[in-house]
């Protein structure tokens, strides 16, 4: 059966398309676009996207008005019955803000907007998001994003990291993050959480100026781990 | 009924803006700056009668992040 994937589009997302587009080539089918504004979710989803932008402007916390949107509830409910929810960037900040995922994202402590291409390490090669990559790898991926600096009290992190729920570390001063913490699993491995963006990554490791590939293996091992049998 | 929410970041939370801001101030020829910490002050016009349960729920659930930081409630009855 065809993968089945829904990209939600915010006011004020713009990665939205990126990640249709990056699905679409990895999975061979369109995604399905939802609107904030839409009460329930397509049924049947393989896996639900929420993309990079600037949600709502970033008024009042990034991610916090798109966090109480009518469409969140439905995804919050779908993550809860186990449907596979990833997020990135501006949709890691709003998975936060709607408690799918410990910490928050303050403020880069540099006080600047960081945009370029990173190098991380895959700390987890066995979620149902990273299982094509190998453990302790290192991978490039851009990313682009003033509150990236990922934060959880002491207890949470120890948590995560005994847990393995951090699936990617920056490999290089990026932000300010604890821990250099770049991308985290839910307990259930099925929500991922992550500021660098791999839907600008999947185009060709021949030509670094399209980002380079290394963000392809992400999305190809959801749609091995998620798609429906 | 007027209530003003302050957010304040927790302690121990990093505050870029602050420690900016405290830089800029010893720039300008301050002395005796300790600290700087940048919160957010939110003016609430209720419907009077609103109890302050209510008021903490709307801080719970939108106006404060509780990972990150704090709020007090100035106003209630």
């Amino acid at each position: 059966m065809a993968f089945r994937a829904a990209v939600i589009t915010f006011p004020g997302s713009n990665c939205d398309r990126d990640m249709a587009s990056a699905i679409a080539a990895v999975a061979g089918v369109p995604a399905i676009r939802v609107w904030h504004g839409d009460a329930e979710l397509p049924d049947r989803l393989d896996l639900v996207a929420l993309p990079g932008g600037f949600s709502y402007g970033d008024y009042l916390r990034s991610g916090a008005m798109a966090a109480t949107s009518p469409i969140m509830r439905a995804v919050v409910a779908a993550a809860e019955r186990g449907v596979p929810v990833l997020g990135v960037c501006n949709g890691f900040q709003v998975l936060t803000e709607a408690r799918l995922l410990p910490g928050a994202l303050l403020r880069n402590a540099g006080q600047r907007f960081v945009c370029r291409t990173v190098a991380l390490t895959v700390e987890n090669a066995a979620s149902p998001f990273t299982a094509h990559y190998t453990a302790g790898e290192t991978i490039r991926i851009p990313v682009a994003h003033h509150d990236g600096n990922y934060y959880a009290d002491t207890e949470t992190l120890d948590m995560l990291e005994g847990e393995g729920r951090v699936a990617f570390r920056y490999a290089e001063g990026c932000n300010g993050s604890a821990r250099d913490i770049a991308g985290v699993l839910s307990a259930n491995g099925r929500v991922l959480g992550m500021m660098p963006h791999p839907e600008r990554a999947i185009e060709s490791a021949a030509v670094p100026a399209l980002g380079g590939a290394d963000g392809r293996r992400l999305f190809e091992s959801a749609l091995a781990s998620f798609a429906a049998a | 009924m007027q209530v003003r929410v302050l957010v304040r970041l927790k302690p121990g939370v990093l505050d870029p803006q602050g420690r900016a801001v405290h830089h800029a101030l010893e720039g300008l020829g301050f002395a005796g700056v300790e600290d700087v910490r940048i919160g957010r002050l939110i003016e609430l016009d209720l419907a009077d009668g609103t109890d302050e349960a209510t008021i903490r729920q709307m801080c719970e659930k939108l106006l404060a992040n509780t990972v990150i930081e704090s709020f007090t409630i100035e106003g209630a009855n």
